[in-house]
């Protein structure tokens, strides 16, 4: 009962841990309740048939919780083989839980957005259907869940730039010069991971360079430097929920969105956001592995008319987001994020309603997380 | 991986890039054996040798290698009084090279760092990935997350704005280093068996805004660009800090490109470090500046220079009056150092008599 009323916390597992039972461990055993954190896979489903998706992933995924949310959008039914532990959101799931209005914002690849609101868990791992486990230059399969998590759960460094990049990994540490202040880090709230084959290109580099597919591994993961702004890629990402959650947020949609990756930017925009947040609230984002494998999909010159929309947006947005300054008194998250969204607002809503309608997108999110999102909102540092 | 690179000899003969425009400035106090194994790499290159110490020690260089050779006495004689601000028995002596060198690049170069392996067994051209690196735009003033976008099977990844891609110089190129990592004494001291095994196969710009710890040990750069901010300050016999020469530089070079509008970049090459120097020996040399840098580097990131400094020998005469007022505080050597930074200047500009060249814009 305890399960299914969502009550057993990390915590109170402890304690039953604690107790030293049998019957408490054969039954722990049993439901296979994982002790460690248990990330938690929004997948969205833009194709019906995930099976294949599914398997590949399947002996690096099938130890967590899965929340698969399906496009609302999408008409045939989802095939999702056996075996995993998972809940499925569906059209009428949405509405129910954010009304019927308000499940508008969570088509396409804002799907994903739905899973990360619903969830409970600390952490969360979202990675598109198109990607594949990736193999390292060992010819190892890379469990990029695990990555994420070490990601995550090591810290940070964004004060002081490492020349061997990550100083927590085997092998490796800060060198001469680093201070040693500084050196204890700050908590990683963000890892971005990237990708193998077809990488995250706009549509017109990759229509330019159409054969062109990154084969290169790059052994390293790096904290980005504080104020330093990147385009943060959907694809292959994970963050800590209870930290930043609200700051990862469907919000600005382009007129002709569609439903390849180079035919969006919501992803590029919320990464911005969450960014600017972590820079305010003294939180890491790091950079670099794991790898999945990302295949061929789509064709970059069809999609070219549709993103051009997206690549001249950047103009504006890159500028506009290097000079945003959160005020003292911001200290959650949420509130964090309200800020950015007035400011949005004000400068520019002016200039295309497009960026005003995604200023009320924020600030209609902040409400809904504090509504369906989260138990108690946490400050950020 | 951690073994040099043997038969070098053997390789493919080298397209020599810059080969008229680019000097290798070595300092050293022992001998130049570590040439042989660069031999099919720089011997169509001009050499600098800086000799620290004993002036009256002969440097053996290899056969067949085209160079001048400065030792102590070379330095005295051509700068005179200004010879004060170059360091005596420490490597920091290498920034003379530097100064007397007419050249437009500079690549500098550690006696003890011999040729690496990449993954795939093959010998490491440290020489020809720098000038990459320099002949190729960076890209500070948004984070590509596949890198350098520059480089073959790489690009700007979606979101980058367009406007940014031409990019800007690149000033400097910072090589990395497999097998002894640079630490510092106490990391040295905690870790004495760890070695650097990891090839990370990139090339990033470092963002504007960000500082980084520069080691001098296989360092390349544009002199046109950026050579006065290349200043080793004031280290070894006679000062009360050592280790820190190229530190200095690196932080005052990031605080001036940021200001221009240059970029520098870190990772490839990699060249194979074969020598641990004593870590008590280097504990007695970097202990105050472990407690410095602490005061050094907030100094370094609040550093703003005006908009009237734009040229590179304007912006270090600056930051060498900030050093005085912010820094004399923190230790009587600061200022020393100060009055050092601008006979460094002095000298270079009497050394570079064409004049202060307005070097980038002023950010």
């Amino acid at each position: 009962r305890t399960l299914r009323a969502g009550k057993l916390t990390e915590r109170v597992l402890k304690l039953f841990i604690a107790t030293g039972k049998d019957e408490v461990f054969s039954l722990i055993q049993a439901l296979n309740i994982q002790v460690t954190v248990t990330p938690v896979l929004p997948t969205r489903a833009l194709r019906p048939d995930l099976t294949s998706f599914m398997n590949e992933w399947r002996t690096i995924f099938s130890r967590f919780h899965l929340i698969i949310v399906k496009d609302p959008d999408l008409k045939e039914e989802l095939k999702i083989p056996e075996g995993f532990n998972l809940d499925v959101y569906k059209k009428p799931d949405i509405d129910r839980v954010v009304g019927t209005s308000t499940s508008t914002i969570f088509s396409g690849y804002s799907c994903r957005y739905f899973g990360y609101l619903v969830s409970r868990k600390k952490y969360i791992i979202s990675v598109d259907d198109d990607c594949y486990p990736a193999k390292d230059n060992k010819g190892i399969l890379v469990d990029a869940v695990a990555q994420h998590i070490t990601n995550l759960t090591t810290p940070a460094t964004p004060f002081f730039f490492n020349t061997l990049y990550d100083p927590f990994t085997e092998g490796a540490d800060f060198v001469r010069g680093y201070p040693f202040s500084l050196r204890s880090g700050v908590q990683c709230a963000l890892s971005c991971g990237l990708w193998l084959n077809l990488a995250d290109y706009d549509a017109p580099t990759q229509a330019l360079k159409p054969e062109e597919r990154n084969s290169r591994y790059v052994d390293a993961v790096l904290t980005v430097p504080a104020r330093t702004l990147m385009p943060i890629s959907g694809i292959n990402i994970a963050f800590n929920r209870e930290v930043i959650g609200p700051a990862l947020l469907p919000s600005l949609r382009l007129g002709g969105e569609g439903k390849f990756r180079w035919e969006t930017m919501e992803d590029i925009w919320s990464g911005m956001c969450v960014k600017v947040v972590c820079d305010h609230l003294g939180l890491g984002v790091k950079t670099g592995m794991p790898y999945v494998w990302r295949n061929d999909r789509g064709d970059a010159i069809a999609s070219l008319r549709k993103e051009w929309e997206g690549v001249k947006l950047m103009e504006e947005v890159v500028p506009f987001f290097q000079s945003v300054r959160l005020s003292r008194e911001a200290t959650t998250t949420e509130d964090c994020v309200a800020e950015v969204a007035n400011v949005v607002k004000e400068q520019l809503g002016t200039k295309d309603p497009m960026f005003a309608r995604a200023a009320k997108a924020m600030l209609d999110w902040v409400k809904l997380w504090k509504s369906v999102g989260s138990s108690t909102s946490s400050p950020g540092a | 991986m951690a073994e040099p690179a043997t038969a070098t000899q053997a390789a493919a003969p080298v397209v020599a890039l810059l080969k008229d425009e680019l000097d290798i400035v070595i300092p050293t106090i022992r001998n130049l054996d570590f040439l042989e194994m660069w031999r099919p790499f720089f011997q169509p290159y001009h050499l600098i040798i800086v000799q620290d110490g004993d002036p009256s020690k002969t440097i053996k260089v290899p056969e067949g290698f085209d160079y001048e050779l400065y030792n102590r006495n070379d330095i005295n004689r051509i700068l005179g009084p200004k010879a004060s601000c170059i360091s005596f028995k420490d490597s920091a002596c290498r920034c003379f090279g530097y100064m007397v060198s007419k050249k437009k690049y500079i690549f500098t170069i550690d006696d003890d760092c011999f040729v690496a392996k990449d993954p795939s067994g093959k010998a490491i051209n440290a020489l020809e990935q720098h000038i990459k690196n320099l002949l190729s735009p960076s890209t500070p003033f948004f984070f590509n997350t596949l890198y350098d976008p520059f480089r073959e099977g790489a690009d700007f990844v979606r979101g980058y704005p367009f406007s940014l891609r031409e990019g800007v110089p690149t000033a400097a190129s910072h090589g990395l280093w497999l097998n002894i990592p640079d630490y510092d004494a106490p990391t040295q001291l905690v870790k004495p068996l760890e070695r650097n095994t990891r090839y990370v196969d990139a090339v990033l710009t470092i963002p504007k805004g960000t500082l980084f710890p520069m080691c001098g040990m296989n360092l390349a750069f544009n002199r046109e660009l950026i050579g006065p901010a290349m200043y080793f300050g004031l280290m070894g016999d006679g000062q009360p800090i050592g280790r820190y020469d190229d530190m200095w530089a690196g932080w005052c070079t990031k605080v001036i490109c940021d200001h221009l509008g240059l970029g520098v970049k870190t990772g490839l090459p990699y060249i194979f470090h074969s020598k641990a120097s004593n870590p008590f020996v280097n504990l007695r040399k970097e202990y105050k500046g472990i407690y410095w840098q602490e005061e050094i580097i907030p100094f370094f990131q609040q550093a703003v220079l005006p908009k009237d400094c734009t040229t590179v020998q304007k912006c270090y005469i600056e930051l060498a009056k900030q050093v005085k007022e912010k820094l004399s505080k923190v230790d009587p050597y600061f200022d020393k150092l100060a009055d050092a930074m601008v006979t460094w200047i002095e000298a270079w500009d009497e050394l570079n008599p064409t004049g202060p060249v307005p070097n980038g814009k002023a950010a």
